[in-house]
């Protein structure tokens, strides 16, 4: 028998800064709509995503990746209402999962990467990357937890995030969460959140860049990150375009 | 000679300018007076700490220094009319005694969107790909600078003497009509000096435009060798020279000059 869905709670770690508002005017069924995604032994995944509208969103995937096998997932999200990836990721031995994200955004919204890496065998690994740019009194959060099994050795999982605020009332966060049960593994994670580099700006400008050039090239500099790993010139591009869209929109 | 004062690039009067620094305002400028006329290459000296980077930084109108009097007239306009990025458009270059990195900029985008967002200001049609990088490859050429380098981050990595000379076809691609160059001899190697100076005599002199070249040393101007030389001290200029007062502040010192004057 399912479960009825019912609407989850602040008090729940996985949606401590969710907009619960939101998902129950997306309706608490939406919970129960998951993707489940297999990669089979020795296979490549990837999956590229700009994900967000005028509505709320919810993307919930079941991924598990098979012995040897690699899966990436890379998304933008430019909602302007809630928008949520949430992604619960079973690595079999020596798999590897690949995550790059982009929250971008004003208004009054709030975007953000959900994901649980489960390392449930040896020699897994997973690298995850994001980075939110936000304003007016927008919101971005990652929230990634990490499980390693007790026999999961070798494990190498790394998280990092940051977070940039174009304006004072727009705010950024972060919570990694590990539960490590096997002794040789190695969980890196970072976490920064700041502003535009004053000096960088002046300097730009004392070259002729306006204002918003400057903008546009800093930001761009710094969602990079999230989309090194995407080995497809083609893709990374149009993920990189759809946020600098929703900056251009930015009435800053 | 003296030249007409209708022919001054730049023209400071009575410039008074403060910083908001951690423990509130400090006035760094206290009624300084200078003049640059069209094909000068006025030099700068002065103690640390007198103010000769500020009066860069005001001129080039960043964030947090104040201007509490006077006037700066640029070109025939008023300078403080425009903003920091209007001003370079104008002509304005600014020569930084400590150039910033920008990580995840190429200096080949940065120098492109620059020269392209100076040209549109001016109503000029923009550059393209081709004509850019030929331009950039002759400047880089110029400063013997490796055209590799200009493919790399903004000033990521790059040592002190490169930082500086990157600095110089930065100014080359630019070609500004006026130009501060702040220290720009300080952390040249000698061989590198002499390129960095044969750069700035390239680039910047010529009958139309001007340049406040500010250093600590003779050998600079050795190689770029100054119409004019004034002291900066205390915030205001106190003595104005030819070459020869360069020479002399080597020889020695700022007291005993000061002192004399
Ligand atoms: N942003 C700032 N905050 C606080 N104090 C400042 C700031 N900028 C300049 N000052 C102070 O103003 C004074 C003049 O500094 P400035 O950098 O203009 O000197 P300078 O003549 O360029 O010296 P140097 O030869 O060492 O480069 C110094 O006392 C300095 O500490
Ligand atoms: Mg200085």
């Amino acid at each position: 028998m399912p479960e009825a869905a019912t609407l989850p709670t602040r008090r729940d770690e996985a949606w401590r800064y969710a907009d619960i508002d939101a998902v129950a005017r997306i309706g608490a069924t939406a919970l129960d709509q998951w993707r489940d995604i297999t990669v089979e032994a020795g296979e490549t995944w990837r999956e590229t995503m700009v994900i967000g509208g005028n509505a709320p969103e919810l993307h919930r995937i079941r991924l598990t990746v098979g012995k040897g096998a690699r899966g990436e997932l890379f998304a933008t999200n430019v909602g302007q209402d809630f928008t949520r990836l949430e992604i619960e990721i079973t690595l079999e031995e020596g798999a590897h999962f690949e995550f790059g994200g982009v929250t971008i955004g004003g208004g009054n919204a709030v975007r953000e990467f959900v994901t649980k890496t489960v390392h449930a065998h040896p020699n897994g690994t997973s690298n995850q990357t994001v980075r939110s740019v936000h304003w007016g009194t927008g919101t971005g959060n990652f929230l990634g937890e990490i499980k390693v099994a007790r026999h999961a050795q070798k494990t190498d999982a790394a998280q990092d995030f940051k977070g940039l605020l174009l304006e004072a009332g727009a705010s950024a966060n972060a919570v990694p969460q590990l539960e490590i049960f096997a002794d040789d593994v190695k969980c890196a994670h970072g976490a920064t959140i700041g502003q535009l580099d004053e000096s960088a700006r002046f300097y730009m400008a004392a070259r002729g860049l306006s204002p918003e050039v400057t903008q546009r090239l800093l930001v761009q500099a710094f969602l990079g990150d999230a989309f090194v790993e995407l080995d497809d010139e083609e893709t990374r591009s149009a993920l990189l375009n759809a946020a600098l869209k929703a900056l251009e929109g930015a009435d800053l | 000679m003296r030249k007409e004062k209708e022919h001054a690039v730049l023209t400071i009067e009575n410039l008074s300018a403060e910083v908001d620094g951690a423990s509130g305002t400090k006035q760094i400028l206290k009624g300084l007076n200078l003049q640059v006329a069209a094909g000068e290459v006025h030099a700068i000296m002065g103690p640390n700490g007198a103010g000769k980077s500020t009066l860069a930084n005001v001129l080039g109108g960043k964030p947090g220094y104040d201007v509490t009097g006077g006037s700066v007239t640029f070109k025939g306009a008023d300078l403080f009319d425009l903003d920091p990025h209007e001003r370079a458009a104008t002509g304005l270059f600014l020569g930084f005694q400590y150039p910033v990195e920008i990580p995840g900029v190429s200096n080949v985008q940065f120098l492109r969107e620059a020269a392209n967002a100076q040209r549109k200001y001016r109503g000029e049609d923009p550059l393209s790909g081709g004509e850019f990088l030929k331009l950039a490859k002759e400047k880089a050429g110029l400063l013997k600078l490796d055209m590799e380098m200009l493919k790399r981050q903004v000033n990521v990595g790059f040592s002190g003497g490169e930082k500086k000379r990157a600095e110089m076809v930065q100014m080359g691609i630019l070609d500004p009509s006026f130009a501060v160059l702040d220290e720009t001899d300080s952390g040249l190697d000698i061989d590198a000096l002499r390129v960095v100076g044969d750069g700035i005599n390239a680039i910047m002199r010529a009958p139309d435009k001007g340049v406040l070249l500010i250093t600590h040393y003779q050998r600079l101007l050795d190689v770029v060798k100054p119409d004019r030389v004034s002291i900066l001290a205390g915030g205001r200029i106190v003595q104005t020279g030819g070459p020869e007062l360069a020479l002399q502040l080597e020889d020695e010192g700022y007291d005993a000059v000061m002192a004399d004057a």
